[in-house]
């Protein structure tokens, strides 16, 4: 049972996934990478995580996939406006980066002496992700919760008033 | 296998009860809205089909069926026709966590009053409201109509800004309880509800919900006078008619929330809990009526800076206060 979900939702979140980066319309792509966020969320359900699956939920297709929305409505681009892509002459050197990428991560899967063996039972309470984040973790969350600081304060910088007789 | 059997007949006879209860407060809420908004008015609302009115909505039903149910040419046509459905069907799922009566016990099983507790129940209910935003979004761009973006983008920086505000007034709600579980909130609830305890939490999150199901006085995405009735100016027959029982079942799901979050749940005394926990709902689907029949609408910008410069640093505070306040308690 819970191996046929597994499956049926990888389907689901690899096809939603090439549905939205084949897609020249911004907001079909944008409604085919929340379905695959969906898609996503219930496997971290399956995978015994329900907060990790709320928070992909909330935080991934409730806001930021919601403010790319807001983004693409507000510069207003009908598909037919989307300019062409670079040639592929101008992608290589990012492609070379990635495929190298790619390599060292299949590389680090095939080493990995843990690889391929079963994962048993195994859940996740809400309080028990709490604890480790906020008592073991509480270092690496100060971090980030510092680097979402400096960008608010950032977007701030960015957006201030400017003083009277400045130009833009 | 017998007893995965009766589980599982429960739970279908649990949806059906909530779908059949929860449709029909949502459509007598329509009537009693226009009811209460008339008398506000002095003037006597719907009084013609049935006794007192009372069969109006089945007529608001059979109109809006038999309505053409219009695509507008260069319209985005799939997602103009599923839009409503998903402002619906998000505001129906969210009943699925909402407990409302202590367990039964029936034939010697002892069966839970809610179709799922989930533990992280609260979150849900979250999730589903964010999903909700896209019903409001999709809507409005697919209709390929100045009002519609218009409207639509206005709900969705609406609907993004007070969700923050929202999560925020719940904290402590979920500090006093300890668990992100409807269940376990109501039972935190036991010797005095929230509402006496967290009292700025309870004034941020009736604040914040107002704006989040888009009624008066926070209904700038369909302002009426502004921008013609804004996400939904291009909608017609029962594709409006979704979006507008859309409304309604949120407000049946915002007073079954305040209810859980804020009133004690089922808790009561005399009448039995599913009394009380109907009664709650409907004072609270009362008191947004009321709200809407005598407050005016802000400014839009108005709205988005009391949102973000008073509410959310407001509710901030009040986590860190009431945080303080239980670990003082608690050592």
């Amino acid at each position: 049972m819970t191996t046929a979900l597994f499956y049926i939702l990888g389907i689901i979140l690899l096809a939603a996934t090439l549905m939205c980066i084949t897609r020249r319309n911004p907001v079909h792509a944008v409604i085919y990478l929340v379905a695959g966020f969906f898609a996503l969320a219930l496997m971290f359900y399956l995978l015994g995580a329900p907060l990790v699956a709320a928070w992909e939920v909330i935080v991934y297709a409730g806001a930021i996939m919601v403010l790319f929305l807001f983004i693409i409505m507000m510069l207003g681009l009908a598909p037919q406006e989307v300019p062409e892509g670079p040639g592929w002459q101008r992608w290589l050197p990012l492609a070379l980066l990635s495929a190298s990428l790619m390599a060292c991560t299949l590389l680090l899967i095939l080493e990995d002496p843990a690889a391929g063996q079963k994962v048993g039972g195994f859940y996740l309470a809400p309080q028990a992700l709490g604890e480790a984040l906020f008592g073991r973790y509480a270092m690496a969350v100060e971090m980030v919760s510092f680097q979402l600081l400096f960008a608010t304060i950032g977007a701030y910088l960015l957006g201030r008033p400017l003083p009277k007789g400045e130009d833009q | 296998m017998n007893d995965l059997l009766i589980s599982l007949v429960l739970i279908l006879v649990k949806l059906g009860l909530i779908l059949g209860v929860v449709l029909t407060m949502a459509a007598y809420l329509v009537l009693a809205e226009r009811k209460i908004l008339g008398r506000m008015q002095l003037r006597y609302g719907p009084n013609r089909i049935g006794p007192g009115g009372m069969l109006q909505p089945l007529c608001d039903v059979i109109k809006l069926l038999t309505k053409e149910d219009f695509v507008p040419g260069r319209a985005d046509k799939w997602i103009f026709l599923f839009a409503p459905g998903l402002t619906a069907l998000a505001a129906l799922l969210s009943f699925a966590v909402v407990p409302f009566s202590p367990p039964l016990a029936l034939f010697g099983r002892e069966i839970p009053m809610v179709v799922c507790d989930l533990n992280i129940g609260l979150l849900y209910i979250f999730g589903l409201s964010s999903l909700a935003v896209y019903g409001v979004v999709l809507g409005g761009w697919a209709s390929n109509s100045k009002y519609s973006l218009l409207g639509a983008m206005r709900g969705l920086a609406q609907l993004v800004s007070y969700e923050l505000a929202l999560g925020l007034a719940l904290v402590p709600v979920v500090m006093s309880a300890k668990s992100f579980s409807l269940n376990a909130i109501v039972m935190a609830q036991a010797d005095w509800p929230n509402l006496l305890r967290h009292p700025l939490a309870f004034i941020i999150f009736m604040i914040s919900i107002t704006a989040e199901s888009k009624r008066t006085p926070f209904d700038m995405p369909e302002a009426e006078n502004e921008i013609v009735a804004g996400y939904h100016t291009e909608y017609s027959g029962m594709r409006f008619g979704l979006f507008f029982v859309g409304e309604y079942i949120n407000l049946v799901v915002i007073g079954a929330m305040t209810t859980v979050f804020f009133l004690g749940g089922w808790h009561g005394p005399f009448l039995p809990p599913v009394v009380w926990f109907i009664l709650k709902v409907l004072f609270v689907a009362f008191l947004f009526i009321w709200a809407r029949g005598s407050m005016p609408r802000p400014r839009y910008d108005q709205l988005m800076h009391f949102g973000w410069k008073v509410l959310i640093p407001l509710a901030l505070l009040n986590v860190v206060v009431s945080g303080a306040i239980s670990l003082a308690m608690n050592s």
